[in-house]
């Protein structure tokens, strides 16, 4: 179930919009970002909201690169592999990424903290090569840099749990 | 050296620009902001607006080069209300990133640019499409709206006016084709984002079957420039005869300084590899260069000081495309970068029609045996085949993802050779 602040918020969007479908990818987001994806669940509910039927979302769902349909790390890595960043070695940091997570491409560390996942040009060509994570951007990757990103994340993550906790 | 926020040339879209944050209200309006709104209001029909804009012959930047008041005296005069703008900021072509720039730069030229366009067809509403990877853009932009709108620019009676225009962000859920324009309204509309084919013309019937245009957000931000300063003005910023105005380029690849910069338009590109981007790393030579984005041909050395306009360019075979240019240096495989592209192509189909849904891997899947050491010397008039084919397709898409192949076809057929007769690839 939503937090009922979530779906007052989401429902007076929707109330503000032309139409309440103009909104399908805000909800996702929102949904997406309180489940950590988008479960068969969240996706009846998201429809519910929108008056939509949830296949009519899953068209939606299913189009967009950045909606998630299966269940994802707390931290999602949107790898760029676009002409750019692959001349300025997306290879290699891929690789370097993948054995550091210990992840095939499309895997979820086993801690559950890192998904990794190709995306095509992100618009920043001028700082390749470079990622997404949680949507934020990383520029002029190297291992090392990558390393310190990790790491950082690591240990978010875990101040976060040991707060909840 | 650091990137230059200085130039030689006048700076018009990036005369507010600084090196770590975007300009204020207050800064734009130090510039000469929102002036033109007021006396627009207070002075101009929505007419007059459109003849100023076609008089300074302002053409589309997001890559088409239509004249912008054309689109908007395209909306009938007894067309439906409301009318709706749609700003394209889902720039996702390669090579492309000068609409995050812009906003970063200077979002309320963007702003006004679209308060200005909605006047010009009596538009009610408009909506900013911003692409998930830009956030940012997406955060500032809704910032600056409720800003402008607490100025009094935006929300209804507009400075006193009997204009009433407002604006928000839509954020997309990230897919390359949104940023065609059917594709677009599809997209606000929460209708999945495949390409309608007109007539009618969004135009007429947009969004929600209400007469709707669509401009790139680098057209909309000229708009506030031309009506202060006049279409002579504008006119006169060009280098080229029958070219307008300045234009945003993005350089990257192989050059020392990656970046965005603002040139007139029909500037040489010898003079935005070079003296902006910095050329390229010492000890590399060009080999070639997309020129705006990769859904452009491949452009050689004998055409380095090309002038970088629509005409122009069209005059030589090319297309300005977003005018994104990507720098390719010799010791790069030019058969693995068309591949990339086309895996970027085919991911990216929104898989509507067939031609583009099965005609894309097709050719992906032959550049990949080629570029692997499995290529066929058969293979090349089977590609140029495909190529043609795929011009059938039903949106620009497919017809812009065979560009590269074609043009690498035409010019660098050679290195296909050498992979296929060394059953490897050469440059690794």
């Amino acid at each position: 179930m939503l937090p009922k602040e979530l779906e007052e918020s989401l429902s007076e969007a929707i109330a503000h919009a032309e139409d309440s479908r103009e909104k399908a990818i805000d909800v996702m987001f929102a949904l997406q970002e309180h489940y950590g994806y988008m479960s068969d669940h969240a996706m009846v509910e998201a429809a519910g909201l929108l008056g939509m039927t949830p296949l009519e979302l899953e068209e939606l769902a299913t189009f967009y690169n950045f909606i998630y349909r299966e269940p994802v790390g707390k931290y999602v890595i949107h790898i760029c592999d676009s002409t750019i960043c692959w001349m300025n070695g997306y290879q290699s940091l891929a690789d370097y990424l993948r054995s550091r997570l210990g992840i095939t491409m499309g895997g979820t560390s086993a801690d559950n903290l890192f998904t990794l996942l190709p995306v095509c040009c992100i618009g920043y060509c001028d700082r390749a090569p470079a990622m997404l994570i949680n949507r934020k951007v990383y520029g002029r990757l190297t291992p090392e840099k990558i390393d310190h990103i990790l790491q950082k994340l690591r240990a978010e993550a875990e101040a976060q749990a040991s707060q909840t906790g | 050296m650091k990137k230059s926020m200085t130039s030689k040339y006048p700076q018009v879209l990036f005369q507010n620009r600084k090196p770590d944050r975007i300009a204020t209200l207050d800064e734009y309006r130090l510039s000469g902001g929102y002036k033109a709104l007021e006396e627009v209001l207070r002075k101009h029909s929505p007419k007059d607006v459109c003849r100023l804009v076609g008089e300074a012959d302002l053409r589309g930047r997001g890559g088409a080069g239509f004249p912008a008041a054309k689109k908007w005296l395209a909306v009938p005069d007894d067309g439906a209300f409301p009318r709706y703008l749609a700003a394209n900021a889902d720039e996702m072509e390669p090579g492309t990133f000068k609409d995050r720039v812009l906003i970063h730069a200077d979002p309320h030229s963007i702003i006004e640019g679209m308060i200005l366009a909605g006047y010009a067809f009596s538009g009610q509403k408009g909506f900013i499409f911003v692409r998930p990877s830009y956030e940012s853009s997406a955060a500032i932009l809704e910032r600056e709206l409720k800003i402008a709108r607490q100025a009094g620019f935006l929300g209804n009676n507009i400075l006193g006016s009997d204009f009433s225009f407002d604006i928000v962000v839509h954020r997309s859920g990230g897919r390359y084709i949104c940023g065609e324009g059917t594709a677009l309204l599809n997209a606000i509309m929460g209708k999945r984002p495949n390409p309608t084919k007109p007539p009618p013309y969004p135009t007429v019937k947009g969004l929600w079957g209400k007469p709707t245009v669509v401009n790139n957000v680098e057209t909309l931000a000229n708009i506030p420039h031309i009506l202060r300063n006049g279409s002579e003005w504008f006119k006169s910023l060009s280098q080229a005869p029958k070219a307008s105005g300045t234009k945003l380029f993005c350089v990257s690849g192989r050059v020392v300084n990656p970046g965005c910069f603002e040139l007139p338009m029909g500037a040489r590109l010898n003079e935005i590899i070079d003296d902006c981007a910095g050329g390229l790393p010492p000890g590399l030579q060009f080999k070639a260069c997309l020129p705006g984005g990769a859904s452009t041909r491949f452009l050689t050395p004998d055409l380095y000081d090309i002038r970088m306009d629509f005409d122009s360019m069209a005059a030589a075979g090319h297309r300005l495309g977003t005018a994104a240019i990507i720098v390719f240096d010799r010791d790069t495989c030019l058969v693995g970068a068309t591949l990339n592209m086309i895996e970027f192509f085919a991911r990216e189909s929104c898989g509507w029609c067939t031609p583009c849904r099965e005609g894309l891997p097709y050719v992906r899947d032959l550049l990949w045996r080629i570029e692997h050491g499995e290529g066929k010397e058969e293979y090349i008039p089977l590609l140029r085949d495909l190529c043609k084919y795929l011009w059938n397709s039903y949106c620009a898409l497919a017809p812009g993802a065979v560009s590269p192949v074609e043009s690498l076809l035409t010019y660098f057929e050679h290195e296909l050779h050498e992979h296929i007769s060394q059953k490897r690839c050469p440059y690794t």
